[in-house]
C-alpha cells in the first residue's frame, strides 16, 4: 500500500543510540560477573581490552588467526558450493527433497560437538578435521536455505517462464535465480556463523593450531586472560561479519517487498 | 491434475515415508558392511549393529538411566523455559517497536555468535552443575522463539483483525481465537528450533563442562577408550533427536496440510 | 425479523462532514467530506474509481477507524471506537480462518453468541447451501478457489442476521452468472431480514440492478459527486436489466464516473 517511508536521519541516529546502549548493558553484564567471579573466573572488561589490543600487536596471535582464518575460508567454500548445490537439487527434485528434509533437521540437531572423537578418529589431529568440522556444521543451513527458496517459488513465476518459452538455461538465470537470490544471501549468512563456529569447536579440541586451541589452552594453563581475550575477538568478528552480510541480507530482501 | 489427498492406494505422503525409511535403512547397511568387511577399522568405529546391540545393554543395564534422566530433565527445563519466555518476550517486543527497534540488531546478531568459546568461562563461573547447563539451553533457545513469535504476529493479516472488532471480541478473546491460530505455524517453526537449540546447548554443554548426562557420558568413554559405549551413546543421542524431530514434523506436516495450497 | 413497512424517513445510519486522512510522513487525504443517511431497510450502493476512499468509508462507518474528523451514527447513536452491536462486515480482502473448515468458519459467530448446537447446524447448514458450498462443507479455506472463499466470508456474515449489512465488493472475484445469482439471494435476505445493506462494488450493473440508491464517488479524495435512486419495487432480481428504465440507470452511473476514472487512471500512470 503506498510507498513506504524512507526512514529519515534521525532514525538512524536512534539506531546508534539503541546499538550503544545495548553495548553498555553487555559491558555492564560482563562488569558485574567480573565483580561476582573474580580473576580466577574471567578479567575484566578493561584488563580484557588491554591485553587484546596487545595480543592484536603480537605476531603469534596472527600465525593463530591465520591458521583459523585458512581452515575457516576452506570450510566455508565446502559449505556454501555443496549446501548451495545439493539445495538446488533438492529443491527442484521435489521428492527428493521431501524425502531429505526431515533428516537434514535431524541432523541440525545433532549437537555436533559430540561426533568430535569420530571426526578425530577419521580425520586425524589438523587442518582437515577442522574443516571438516567447519562444513559439518554450516553446510546444513545452506541445503536447507536454498531447498526451502526454491520450494517456495510461486509456481505462477514458472508457468509464466513457460508461457513466454523460455528455454531452461533462460528460466534458471531469468526466473529461477532471481527468485532464490534473497534466500540463498540468508542462508549462507547462517552458514558463515555455525562454519566459523564449527571451525572453532574442531580447533578446540582436534588441533594445536588456531583461535580455538587459544582459547582451550588458555584454560588448561590457567591464562583466564587470554580465554577472555580471544574469545571476545572472536564474538567481535563474528558479529561485525554478520552485521555486514546482514545489511546485504535486507537490501535484497527490501528490494522485494 | 488432481488435488485430491486421498488418493487412492499409496499416498505421496506414505511413498515419501517409505523412501526415507528405505534410504536411511540403506546408509546404515552400508555402515555396517564397511565395518565388517574392515574397510573402516574396528578401532575407527564399530557397527551399527553393535553400536544397537551395546546400547540396548546400557539400557536395560541401567548403566545410564542417572545420565538420561538429567539430560532429558535439562533438555525439557530449558526448552520450557525458552518457550515461554521466547513467547512473551517477542509478544512483548512486537506490541512495543520502541523495544523491538532497539533489540533487534542484538536478535539479528545472536546465532552469529559462536557461544561455545564460553563455555570453559562459564565452568570457571558457575562450575558443573545443572542450572547452568539449562541456562546455556535457555540462552541458545530462546531467541529463537522469539524471532519466530515476533514474525509470526507480524504475519497476522489486518483484515483478521478487523473481523475479531467486528465480532466485538474482546483483547484476550481476540488473542485466543485469531492471534494465536494465525500465527500457529510460526510458533510453530519457533518450538522445533528451540527443541534443536536446548538440546544442542545442553548435551554440548554437558560434553564440554559437566559431570554427568549423556554428552558427559560421550566424552568419558571417549577419554577412557570405551569405544563401544561411546558409540552407542552417540546413536542414542542421534535417536532422540531424530524422534523428537520426527514427531514434530508429522504433527507439523498434519497441521499444515489444511492450510497450504498444495 | 422487522416486517414493518420501510418508511425511509427513520435514518438507520448517518455520516455527517466525514473525512479521513492517514496520518503518515506523507498524509494521504483518502475520503470526504461526506454527508450520507441510509435509511433503515434501504441498499445502498456506492460505485467510484479503485482507490477513491470507498474502503475507507466503509471502515469509517463500521466502527473500525475512527474519522479524522465529522461524526458517525448508527441507530441513533455515536459509532466510537468500536463496532456497534448489529453491524455486519464482509471485507474486500479474503478474510476466512485458514485453520477452520468452511463449516467452523460459518459457525464462528454464532458459536462466540452462545447459540446451542442444533440452531447453529441449522444455521449454518442453510447459510452454506444458500452460498453453494454444501460439498465444502468440511473442506479448509486452503481448498477453495478466491470466489469459494469470498462466499464463506459472505455466509459467516450473514447468517449472524446483521441489522446494518456492509459489503465491500463481496462478488469481485465471482463470475458473471454467479454474481447475478448471488445478487438475487443477497436481494432475497435483504426483503426477509429488513436490514440496511451498504454494498461497495465495481460493476455498474450490479449496483443498479441491486440498489435502492447508487452514490457515486469521485477520485481520491473521494465525495459523493451523484446520487441516483432507481425506484425500483421491493420485490424485484436480476430480470431487471431487462427493464427499459435499467439501461438508462447504468448510463447515467457511467457518465457520472467516467471522467473520474479518468482522472484516477491518469494519476497513476
Ligand atoms: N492504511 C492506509 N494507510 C495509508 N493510506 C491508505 C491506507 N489505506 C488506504 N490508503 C489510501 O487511501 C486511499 C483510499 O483507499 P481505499 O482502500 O479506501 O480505496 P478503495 O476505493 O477501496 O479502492 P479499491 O476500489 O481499489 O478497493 C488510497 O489512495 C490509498 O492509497
Ligand atoms: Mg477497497
Amino acid at each position: 500500500m503506498g510507498d513506504a517511508p524512507r526512514p529519515a536521519p534521525r532514525t538512524h541516529v536512534k539506531k546508534l543510540g539503541d546499538s550503544l546502549l545495548i553495548l553498555a548493558l553487555i559491558l555492564a553484564i560482563w562488569q558485574g560477573l567480573y565483580a561476582y567471579a573474580g580473576d580466577v573466573a574471567i578479567s575484566s572488561p578493561l584488563n580484557t581490552f588491554t591485553f587484546a589490543t596487545g595480543l592484536l600487536t603480537h605476531a603469534p596471535f596472527w600465525d593463530h588467526a591465520a591458521a583459523t582464518l585458512l581452515a575457516f575460508a576452506y570450510a566455508l567454500a565446502i559449505s556454501a558450493a555443496a549446501g548451495i548445490a545439493l539445495g538446488l537439487l533438492l529443491g527442484l527434485r521435489r521428492f527428493a527433497g521431501d524425502v531429505a528434509e526431515p533428516l537434514l533437521v535431524s541432523l541440525y540437531t545433532i549437537p555436533k560437538v559430540t561426533l568430535y572423537p569420530v571426526m578425530l578418529l577419521v580425520f586425524g589431529l589438523g587442518m582437515s578435521a577442522k574443516v571438516a568440522f567447519g562444513v559439518i556444521h554450516g553446510m546444513i543451513p545452506v541445503i536447507l536455505f536454498t531447498l526451502t527458496a526454491v520450494k517456495n517459488i510461486p509456481p505462477v513465476l514458472l508457468r509464466t517462464a513457460r508461457a513466454l518459452q523460455l528455454r531452461p538455461l533462460e528460466t534458471a538465470t531469468t526466473v529461477l535465480a532471481p527468485a532464490v537470490m534473497p534466500e540463498i544471501i540468508t542462508g549462507l549468512r547462517v552458514g558463515f556463523a555455525l562454519t566459523l563456529l564449527g571451525v572453532l569447536i574442531g580447533e578446540m579440541f582436534a588441533s594445536q593450531r588456531g583461535l580455538g586451541f587459544l582459547i582451550i589452552n588458555g584454560i588448561n594453563s590457567h591464562d583466564v586472560r587470554m580465554t577472555t581475550a580471544v574469545a571476545v575477538i572472536v564474538v567481535v568478528f563474528a558479529v561485525f561479519v554478520n552485521g555486514a552480510m546482514l545489511a546485504l541480507d535486507r537490501r535484497v530482501h527490501h528490494a522485494r517487498a | 491434475m488432481s488435488t485430491s489427498a486421498r488418493a487412492p492406494g499409496i499416498s505421496r505422503g506414505t511413498l515419501i515415508l517409505w523412501t526415507r525409511t528405505a534410504v536411511v535403512a540403506g546408509l546404515v547397511l552400508l555402515l555396517e558392511l564397511l565395518c565388517r568387511t574392515q574397510v573402516i577399522k574396528p578401532l575407527t568405529m564399530i557397527p551399527p549393529s553393535a553400536m544397537a546391540q551395546e546400547m540396548v545393554r546400557l539400557i536395560a543395564a541401567g548403566e545410564i538411566s542417572d545420565d538420561i534422566v538429567q539430560t532429558v530433565s535439562e533438555v525439557g527445563a530449558a526448552f520450557a523455559v525458552s518457550v515461554l519466555a521466547g513467547f512473551a518476550l517477542g509478544a512483548l517486543a512486537q506490541a512495543l517497536p520502541r523495544v523491538r527497534r532497539a533489540i533487534d540488531p542484538l536478535l539479528a546478531s545472536w546465532y552469529a555468535v559462536p557461544f561455545f568459546v564460553f563455555y570453559p568461562l562459564l565452568v570457571a563461573l558457575f562450575g558443573l552443575n545443572a542450572l547452568p547447563l539449562i541456562a546455556i539451553g535457555v540462552v541458545f533457545a530462546t531467541p529463537a522463539m522469539m524471532l519466530s513469535t515476533i514474525a509470526g504476529l507480524d504475519r497476522v493479516p489486518g483484515v483478521l483483525r478487523k473481523v475479531a472488532r467486528v465480532h466485538r471480541m474482546s483483547p484476550l478473546r481476540e488473542v485466543m481465537l485469531v492471534t494465536l491460530p494465525s500465527a500457529a505455524p510460526h510458533l510453530f517453526t519457533g518450538l522445533k528450533l528451540s527443541f534443536a537449540y536446548a538440546f544442542i546447548g545442553v548435551i554440548a554443554g554437558e560434553f564440554i563442562l559437566s559431570g554427568g548426562g549423556l554428552g558427559y557420558g560421550i566424552a568419558y568413554a571417549y577419554e577412557s577408550f570405551e569405544n563401544r559405549k561411546m558409540y552407542a551413546l552417540m546413536l542414542l543421542v542421534l535417536l532422540v533427536a531424530i524422534g523428537v524431530n520426527g514427531a514434530l514434523h508429522v504433527w507439523e506436516t498434519r497441521l499444515a496440510r489444511r492450510r497450504a495450497r498444495t | 425479523m422487522s416486517a414493518n413497512g420501510q418508511a425511509h424517513t427513520d435514518f438507520h445510519a448517518t455520516l455527517r462532514a466525514v473525512t479521513r486522512t492517514y496520518p503518515g510522513a506523507r498524509p494521504v487525504h483518502a475520503l470526504g467530506s461526506i454527508d450520507l443517511d441510509i435509511a433503515r431497510g434501504e441498499f445502498f450502493s456506492v460505485v467510484g474509481p479503485s482507490g477513491c476512499g470507498k474502503s475507507t468509508l466503509l471502515d469509517v462507518l463500521a466502527g473500525l477507524s475512527a474519522p479524522t474528523t465529522g461524526r458517525v451514527s448508527f441507530e441513533g447513536k455515536q459509532v466510537a471506537g468500536r463496532v456497534p452491536e448489529g453491524v455486519g462486515v464482509v471485507f474486500q480482502e479474503d478474510a476466512s480462518f485458514p485453520w477452520l473448515t468452511v463449516y467452523d468458519n460459518v459457525a464462528f459467530g454464532l458459536r462466540r453468541a452462545g447459540m446451542d448446537a442444533a440452531e447453529t447446524a441449522r444455521r449454518v447448514d442453510y447459510a452454506v447451501g444458500f452460498m453453494g458450498l454444501r460439498d465444502f462443507t468440511h473442506a479448509y479455506p486452503a481448498q477453495l478457489s478466491g470466489g469459494m472463499r469470498q462466499r464463506v466470508c459472505i455466509a459467516r456474515t450473514l447468517v449472524l442476521q446483521p441489522r446494518l449489512i456492509l459489503l465491500d465488493e463481496p462478488f469481485g472475484a465471482l463470475d458473471q452468472q454467479t454474481r447475478l445469482l448471488m445478487g438475487d439471494e443477497l436481494l432475497r435476505l435483504w426483503r426477509e431480514t429488513g436490514a440496511s445493506v451498504l454494498l461497495i462494488t465495481h460493476a455498474l450493473d450490479e449496483a443498479a440492478m441491486l440498489s435502492d440508491r447508487v452514490g457515486v464517488m469521485s477520485a481520491r479524495p473521494g465525495v459523493f459527486i451523484d446520487l441516483v435512486t432507481t425506484g425500483w419495487a421491493r420485490e424485484r432480481d436480476s430480470r431487471i436489466v431487462s427493464d427499459p428504465g435499467f439501461g438508462a440507470i447504468t448510463a447515467r452511473l457511467w457518465s457520472s464516473l467516467r471522467t473520474e476514472s479518468m482522472k484516477a487512471i491518469g494519476r497513476e500512470a
